[in-house]
């Protein structure tokens, strides 16, 4: 695998390149750019809820024949809402974040030479960018992109008599969505794979940091789910295209009635949540490996309850695989499922309560270097407790009823899976930016960063709540329909202020990424003054990542502030000194 | 307002190319022990705005909320919500305020050795066992509504209304004298006929096909939902009830109307409401607005998906038989 003498081509190190460092840079920049057209969309469709009737030359500008002067049509408003979804979810927080930090990490943080399969590896991105190609390509089509929203239910999506955006647009949402999750398949394999398979010596699985268990066991949840969700989306092909009706009954549209007969939309519901849910812990898990490695490096602390951070992770993840059906308590289905999934999704709430008392103990009694990526680590775990909380209401069936597809919901998933994901993001960029690039992020734009992003974000969220008690339903185009929410419409406006105040914020952001790379300061081996393998290797990549034999473990990661030791911090490769308790 | 935002947006700009300019320092990578004081003490102020933005939001925004439940049914979810909410903002104000406190006092300080501490099994028990049993309680109570809501089995003479969704308006059927809606596919759907009733069924001819939902207070009211084309969802925000409605299938929901709407339009937190929307509408130079109870379309299904409602009004039992007795039968309206 390491074979140095190979010359390297700019093709084959650049672009076909199968070292693991250098795909994860590749999903990261891909992720960055999907996350600013992603980003993007949500500043229009606020300027719209905000303003209904008011004209925008930016929208003008942006939307050509789906606007009329200025203000843009409902068609286009569900389609962006749509396309926002899809991208924030799948090509940002999952290809993006678990691409990216699998990718760099795992080989690097268990001491591997590169992934199992490079090739694969390869293959995985290149699907990836491909999926990222045609779902782009979907914004362009004549009738507009996929709008049923991003949870496609059928007939909606199955009809373009129903909505225009079912008809081209949504063939090419679903021929992306179906390469995504095949890429999304082989990179999770070769996570699993590799963690398996290629540890150092001594690097036993209780040696791991968070960040790898986190990776492995949201590589498992991804094989485990996603390929159901492949599965929903090719018996929608076949119902739009070949005239199955799996999803599809008794339908009166324009004037016609359609053959469909037999088929149940619920069974796409119960198919598509089957992943979804799991999608919220596949997006969520890297967020919290990151920041509990993150925590405990610059608390100097270890992380509070190792073992109980692991048996967290794995109890999460085996309950996200059965509590799909919360998101279905008013669909019809039986509801005596609604009260089996009440409890299976209320259970959940104890690993979660676990790992957030874990990160405020480590916090306790630390000696906290506020480091970007630190304050995102700490910004992570306010948001993940107050969007986690109000998963109280919606898991409670009784209660879900009626606040569900509310705002009340927008409020509460941004909170714990947008806006914490996105928080583990920019704290894993600003953590391992050294490590992919050689030199440092700049840390007074990282400070006005995360500081404004902060602000902007519980600006946003926190006063969403509100409008979705106030009865408000989500989606909604504009709510002047209604004199009942004329009362909401200055809580909007707010909203509209702080969600663009929060998106300017990230221009901020990507000038530090982008000036950083070449403009950066040199980064020293250790900037962190880390316990973990990849701070052992060379600064300037090379295949193999170590030069020469690949350096073995003797203890676990996260041994600072150790009595009895000189430094706050120890090597996973310092041998323990005699007598020394291996904690 | 929109002053403001572009105000706003200037100086995110400005601020935003003052710091690029001062990218240029290069030694600024790392934090020091004087970032460390000014971003705990940040974390502290920023655990100020925190809370004043959740108690600003509680104070300003009350009187947006839905006001009393208009169903029995509902009054026992808004109980289970207030205990609920009530959990949560002590949990919520209690852990916000450790992670915020702790990020201020513990800020790094050159030369202090953070404490090793890397487990406790009594702490971690505590914090495992703890909302094991109070989640427990929310379950078992969260339950006993949710099935004593979802169970209308063993109510005595319910009124059975079918309410029916198309793209991008709402029809309601009344079953009638025998209290038993005729059978209906979207196949039989023609002229006068929108909602496809079966004419050669006899349970049919003396249903009430009308455009408007009127409900009779006190009587428990068991709702048949269906859909002729897309997903719709009947939301009755101020009944607390909601329901998809599904082509190819019929669902169900059920609630005891308990306030007409002459009562709910008196009851003090509507007044409250209401004035805050005439306010805004005499502002706007609209026309007064009348609180009136609603159902509305909470599943996205197309264009005008954000203008699908239909009005409801909750009467008396003796209005509402004389109003529904004023209306034609399936036999009249199609013969």
């Amino acid at each position: 695998m390491s074979d140095h003498h190979h010359k390297e081509t700019f093709v084959t190190k650049y672009i076909f390149s199968t070292d693991h460092k250098m795909i994860s840079k590749q999903y990261l920049v891909t992720g960055i750019f999907m996350g600013v057209i992603g980003v993007f969309m949500s500043m229009l469709f606020r300027l719209q809820i905000a303003w209904p009737e008011k004209s925008f030359t930016i929208i003008e500008a942006f939307l050509g024949h789906h606007q009329d002067g200025g203000v843009m049509s409902p068609d286009i408003y569900l389609a962006l809402v749509t396309i926002h979804g899809t991208i924030m979810v799948f090509f940002v927080l999952t290809a993006g974040l678990s691409g990216t930090f699998s990718n760099l990490l795992i080989p690097l943080q268990i001491g591997a030479r590169d992934m199992a399969s490079g090739f694969l590896n390869m293959v995985s991105y290149w699907l990836f960018f491909l999926s990222s190609i045609i779902m782009v390509i979907s914004l362009f089509v004549e009738a507009g992109p996929a709008s049923a929203g991003w949870t496609i239910y059928p007939p909606l999506s199955a009809l373009p008599q129903a909505i225009p955006g079912s008809g081209l647009g949504m063939t090419l949402w679903l021929v992306s969505m179906a390469i995504f999750i095949a890429s999304s398949l082989l990179g999770a394999l070769n996570y699993i794979v590799t963690v398996l398979n290629l540890r150092t010596v001594g690097m036993k699985m209780t040696r791991l940091p968070l960040t790898i268990w986190a990776f492995f066991i949201t590589a498992i949840i991804g094989v485990v789910s996603f390929p159901v969700l492949l599965s929903a989306a090719l018996l929608l092909i076949f119902d739009r295209s070949f005239g199955t009706s799996f999803y599809l009954s008794d339908i009166f549209i324009q004037g016609e009635v359609l053959h469909y007969q037999g088929g149940s939309p619920v069974l796409f519901e119960h198919l598509f949540w089957f992943l979804g849910h799991p999608e919220v812990y596949i997006v969520l898990l890297p967020a919290l490996g990151i920041t509990s490695e993150i925590i405990s490096t610059n608390s100097r602390k270890p992380i509070f309850g190792y073992r109980a951070m692991i048996g967290s992770i794995i109890a999460i993840a085996f309950l996200s695989t059965i509590v799909w059906g919360h998101h279905m308590f008013v669909s019809g289905m039986n509801p005596f499922l609604g009260s089996v999934f009440t409890f299976t999704t209320l259970l959940i709430a104890i690993p979660s309560a676990v790992k957030a008392f874990n990160y405020i103990t480590t916090l306790w009694k630390g000696n906290l270097q506020m480091n970007p990526a630190m304050l995102f680590s700490i910004g992570l775990v306010s948001t993940f407790i107050s969007g986690g909380l109000t998963g109280l209401v919606l898991g409670d069936s009784a209660l879900d009823i009626n606040v569900h597809d509310t705002y009340f919901v927008v409020a509460h998933f941004h909170l714990v899976m947008g806006v914490s994901a996105i928080y583990g993001m920019f704290a894993g960029v600003y953590h391992w930016f050294p490590k992919m690039y050689g030199r440092m992020m700049n840390k007074t734009l990282g400070y006005w960063h995360f500081w404004i992003t902060a602000v902007a974000a519980y600006g946003v969220f926190f006063p969403m709540h509100f409008i979705g008690l106030a009865g408000l339903p989500r989606r909604y185009y504009s709510n002047t329909a209604f004199p009942l929410f004329d009362d909401v419409a200055d809580v909007n406006i707010v909203i509209t202020m702080f969600a663009i105040l929060g998106g300017a914020a990230q221009i901020i952001f990507l000038a530090n990424f982008f000036i950083s790379i070449y403009k950066g300061k040199k980064a020293t081996q250790n900037p962190w003054k880390s316990n973990t393998l990849e701070w052992t290797t060379p600064i300037e990549h090379i295949h193999g990542n170590w030069p020469g034999e690949i350096p073995a473990v003797h203890r676990w990661p996260y041994d600072y502030s150790k009595p009895g030791h000189e430094e706050d911090f120890v090597c996973q490769t310092t041998p323990l000194m005699d007598g020394e308790d291996p904690s | 307002m929109t002053a403001l935002l572009y105000i706003l947006l200037t100086i995110v700009v400005a601020v935003a190319i003052w710091q690029i300019a001062s990218i240029l320092n290069l030694k600024s990578v790392i934090a020091t022990e004087k970032d460390n004081n000014t971003q705990g003490i940040l974390f502290a102020a920023f655990g100020i705005f925190f809370y004043g933005l959740m108690i600003f939001s509680f104070v300003k925004y009350s009187s947006i909320l839905l006001p009393d439940s208009a169903s029995l049914e509902g009054e026992r979810y808004d109980t289970l919500y207030m205990v609920t909410m009530l959990l949560i903002l002590v949990v919520q104000a209690i852990t916000q305020f450790l992670l915020f406190y702790f990020a201020f006092k513990y800020r790094g300080v050159k030369g202090r050795k953070a404490l090793f501490y890397a487990d406790s099994h009594k702490l971690e028990l505590i914090w495992t066992v703890i909302p094991a049993v109070v989640l427990a309680g929310l379950v078992l109570y969260g339950l006993s509504v949710w099935i004593d809501v979802m169970d209308a089995s063993d109510a005595e003479d319910p009124l059975i209304v079918e309410v029916y969704a198309k793209q991008f308006q709402w029809e309601a059927r009344y079953a009638g004298e025998d209290n038993e809606l005729g059978l209906a596919n979207v196949r039989n759907i023609k002229g006068i006929n929108t909602m496809g009733v079966d004419m050669t069924d006899k349970n049919a001819l003396d249903d009430v096909p009308t455009r408007e939902l009127h409900l009779p207070k006190g009587r428990k009211v068991i709702f048949k939902f269906r859909s002729q084309d897309v997903l719709h969802s009947a939301y009755m925000p101020h009944f607390r009830a909601q329901m998809n409605c599904v082509p190819g299938m019929v669902t169900q929901f059920a609630f005891t109307p308990s306030m007409t709407t002459e009562e709910m339009r008196l009851n003090e937190k509507t007044i409250t409401k209401v004035e805050g929307i005439n306010k805004i509408r005499a502002e706007k130079g609209e026309d007064p607005y009348e609180f009136d109870y609603l159902l509305l379309c909470n599943k996205i299904c197309g264009a005008s998906h954000y203008n699908m409602q239909m009005k409801i009004i909750v009467e008396e039992e003796s209005e509402f038989n004389s109003w529904l007795n004023s209306q034609k039968t399936m036999a009249q309206v199609v013969q």
